[in-house]
């Protein structure tokens, strides 16, 4: 029988063979090329932690400095709830290892996050891992000199990672970096703009009383607890104003920051 | 080189540019040229793709069914720029990020589409995949236009190399916004375009309605 491509049974055929063979070469492109997708995640997330902390600028430095210049932090992990550092043993118990530890990937892990109530998830995240992981810089004379959290929170169209570091008081803002959301390009995606982030530093974070008072605005910020809007994005900048007011208050970093300036 | 081939590799520049004559792929065109290196990227890309596209399409162009031909031209070409944006994930992954959602647009450009249809569906692979590599050299090449223009008088530097010092670091040149933006890049396709057509008056389109004069003489008010 002669293969007639305008039957039924022939459209059918070719349609399924045309699928069969895309997949297939689309799922080798993907598994071959997925660890170096992987390694370049994870330069850019620590170059997106070193820019945060003001260690690194795109201009001047060079991409290879990255592994260096990491090397300088101290990573920790935080038990969210108690604000305090884990043991070495409280992780070998929990089967963390401090290298490999995936905080995104730990917040889909029921085993390592929570359901927040409604009432706390002003950043829309849904579910907030137990333990996080922090990097810290210490100076020479062994004071805290640089402390960079991950955040994250909900903007217009996905959620928005990033790092927010802070000087070792705890409270004044050193910078803000994302590097994994999917705003608006040219609107939200205006999160990204050197020019928008360097308005964070000096920034401080909590008012008189303790209490989380740095606030994204519309118009123009005045004063050390407000930082200007991005126009144009409005949903975007709320949401990094929601994100702030999440992590820095009782159910993210709060009692990690009280701690630490405490001491 | 034959002449045939040499003909589908360079009448797509000025003679059939796919931007300036057939007026397609404008909207990548205006989002991918405020600097010279995403723009280059982005030109490699499409070249790539729609060489491969046409290659593949032309290739199976005998099997297909004619009912589902656009479905399965939609699935090569994705297929391909699926790959191309892993690729740049892997391998160039600031810029992948710069060019965003304009690597998975290639799949609904018009150039890929048009070509496929116009020419792979008619030719063999080979000048098809040669015809594929010429329309996008004529992309490229407008695009390069637009965003040296753009960059340069943008950004006031080329490559991300400062050519026009800019007031804001100590220089003379005041950067204008305009050029950063979609509008400048439909200003000067209009340009160019007006260029191209003013040297080859047979690229000129004939009016396709005039008004008629009036049939009854108008009364004097």
């Amino acid at each position: 029988m002669a293969f007639n491509k305008d039957s039924v049974s022939g459209t059918i055929k070719v349609a399924l063979v045309v699928c069969v063979v895309c997949s297939i070469f689309i799922s080798s492109a993907a598994v071959i090329l997925k660890p170096f997708q992987v390694d370049n995640k994870i330069l850019d997330r620590n170059m997106n932690i070193l820019i945060a902390a003001g260690m690194f600028d795109p201009a001047l430095n060079n991409k290879a400095e990255v592994n260096d210049l990491f090397a300088e932090f101290t990573p920790r992990i935080v038990d969210l709830d108690s604000g305090a550092f884990m043991t070495d043993e409280q992780l070998t118990q929990l089967g963390i290892d401090l290298q490999s530890y995936d905080d995104r990937a730990a917040q889909s892990d029921p085993a390592f996050s929570d359901v927040l109530a409604e009432e706390d998830d002003v950043a829309d995240i849904k579910r907030r891992v137990r333990y996080a992981t922090v990097y810290l810089v210490e100076a020479a004379d062994g004071t805290l000199q640089t402390i960079v959290l991950p955040v994250s929170g909900y903007g217009l169209w996905g959620t928005m990672y990033g790092y927010l570091a802070l000087e070792g008081d705890g409270n004044t803002v050193t910078g803000i970096g994302f590097y994994d959301q999917k705003e608006t390009p040219g609107l939200g995606g205006e999160i990204t703009n050197p020019r928008w982030k360097a308005l964070w530093p000096g920034k401080q974070i909590y008012d008189a009383s303790g209490a989380v008072a740095l606030r994204t605005v519309k118009g123009n910020g005045s004063g050390v607890h407000e930082v200007d809007g991005l126009s144009g994005a409005s949903l975007t900048t709320r949401g990094v104003g929601n994100l702030i007011a999440f992590w820095m208050g009782p159910k993210g970093f709060g009692p990690f920051l009280t701690n630490m300036t405490k001491g | 080189m034959s002449s045939a081939v040499k003909a589908v590799l360079t009448r797509p520049l000025v003679t059939e540019n796919p931007i300036t004559l057939q007026i397609l792929g404008i909207c990548s065109s205006l989002a991918v040229t405020t600097s010279l290196n995403v723009a280059i990227v982005m030109c490699v890309a499409l070249t790539v793709v729609t060489g491969f596209s046409n290659f593949f399409i032309s290739l199976v162009r005998n099997y297909m069914p004619s009912s589902i031909r656009i479905i399965i031209q939609m699935a090569i070409i994705s297929a391909l720029v699926i790959a191309v944006d892993q690729l740049l994930q892997a391998f160039a992954y600031e810029i992948s990020k710069q060019l965003s959602v304009f690597v998975g647009l290639i799949i609904t450009n018009c150039i890929v589409m048009g070509r496929a249809e116009a020419f792979a569906m008619k030719n063999p692979p080979v000048i098809s995949f040669m015809d594929g590599i010429g329309n996008g050299l004529g992309y490229s090449m407008v695009l390069l236009i637009l965003a040296s223009i753009r960059e340069l008088f943008g950004s006031g530097s080329l490559f991300g190399m400062e050519i026009l010092p800019l007031v804001a670091n100590g220089g003379w040149y005041q950067p204008n916004g305009l050029m950063l933006l979609a509008p400048s890049a439909f200003f000067i396709i209009g340009f160019l375009i007006w260029i191209v057509r003013t040297k080859r008056v047979e690229q000129v389109e004939k009016t396709e309605f005039r008004l008629a004069p009036h049939t009854v003489q108008e009364v004097a008010h």
